[in-house]
């Protein structure tokens, strides 16, 4: 997996955010739009995609897009 | 206690989900409350815990696995005639709605819905509920009274479940059968330990119910034993609400 494809998947969780914000070093947890569902989609399209079952505290833990790409990786290698 | 119309003694009683949670503490409630109880759940090692803390009471351990036809009718031929049934089996699980494949559904209903109303269809065609049974059926707040985003794929199957037990209420009414259902709001089992919502988060959540806290087991297992009781006997069709004041 790459992690090119994993931002885009995970602005396509979001509706009002410009694409353009997400890098792999996005805060993503400052964003105006994030919210208790965002995380939410985002486990389950880490599901979905991934087929990797990723915890509520895997999202708190990550700070940044890439910090989450790292744990999601680690579990697809495993 | 001859007097108690609370009590079950003298009532047999099927407990499904008697594992843990809500279906473990039912089994307990009734059984201090005098009744037999027939355990059933998918795991006998857990299933012995359970009857590890109703001991003589129990009158039968039968493992099963409630999506399986087989097991179903297995466990309907070796049952007793019964006074009453609380079906807790069940599962749940948190996913926004786009997410929510056929698949998906599938799973939630499979265990939530189909295989309790295949139990419950089994029990009075074979007339295992006998005249004046009581059925409790475990549904949910979520999906007849409460909407919370991404509970829509639970809360459907347990709204589905909540309609299914009116009709059966009042079709079973015929052979004095009674069937209601008990809408927990969260309570505090394994189902909602898996991680998906961070323990931070459900203690933020505890907050926001009235009497300032999540349910315990026990405090369904309670709306159960009334519910299969004399003490319900003009109660039928009726979707009994514990929650701490959630739905409010």
């Amino acid at each position: 997996m790459n992690i090119q494809d994993f931002i885009d998947n995970f602005a396509n969780q979001f509706d009002d955010t410009d694409k353009a914000v997400f890098t792999s070093e996005t805060n993503f947890k400052q964003l105006d739009e994030w919210s208790s569902l965002t995380a939410l989609s985002i486990i389950a399209m880490v599901d979905d995609e991934y087929n990797v079952i990723i915890k509520g505290s895997d999202i708190i833990n990550s700070e940044t897009i890439q910090d989450l790409f790292e744990i999601v990786v680690k579990k697809v290698r495993k | 206690m001859n007097n108690n119309p609370f009590s079950l003694v003298g009532k047999t009683i099927l407990v499904t989900g008697a594992s843990s949670g809500i279906g473990q503490a039912t089994a307990v409630a009734c059984a201090a409350m005098g009744a037999r109880v027939i355990i059933t759940g998918r795991n006998p090692e857990r299933l012995q815990q359970t009857r590890d803390r109703i001991e003589a009471q129990c009158e039968a351990i039968i493992p099963a696995e409630l999506t399986q036809k087989e097991d179903v009718e297995n466990l309907v031929k070796s049952l007793p005639p019964l006074d009453g049934a609380v079906m807790c089996a069940g599962n749940s699980t948190t996913l926004p709605l786009q997410f929510g494949t056929r698949e998906k559904f599938d799973e939630m209903f499979d265990v939530n819905f189909f295989a309790p109303v295949e139990l419950m269809r089994l029990m009075y065609k074979k007339k295992v509920l006998q005249k004046n049974a009581s059925v409790v059926l475990i549904a949910s707040i979520g999906g007849t009274h409460s909407f919370m985003p991404g509970n829509g794929v639970y809360g459907a199957s347990k709204a589905a479940l909540n309609s299914f037990m009116k009709y059966a209420a009042r079709e079973f009414a015929s052979r004095k059968v009674r069937v209601n259902s008990i809408c927990p709001g969260m309570v505090d089992t394994p189902l909602i330990h898996r991680g998906t919502i961070t323990e931070e988060q459900l203690a933020e959540d505890a907050k926001r119910y009235p009497l300032g806290r999540y349910g315990q087991p026990e405090d369904i297992a309670n709306g159960a034993v009334y519910l299969l009781s004399d003490a319900s006997s003009w109660l039928t069709g009726h979707d009994l609400v514990i929650d701490g004041g959630f739905s409010i």
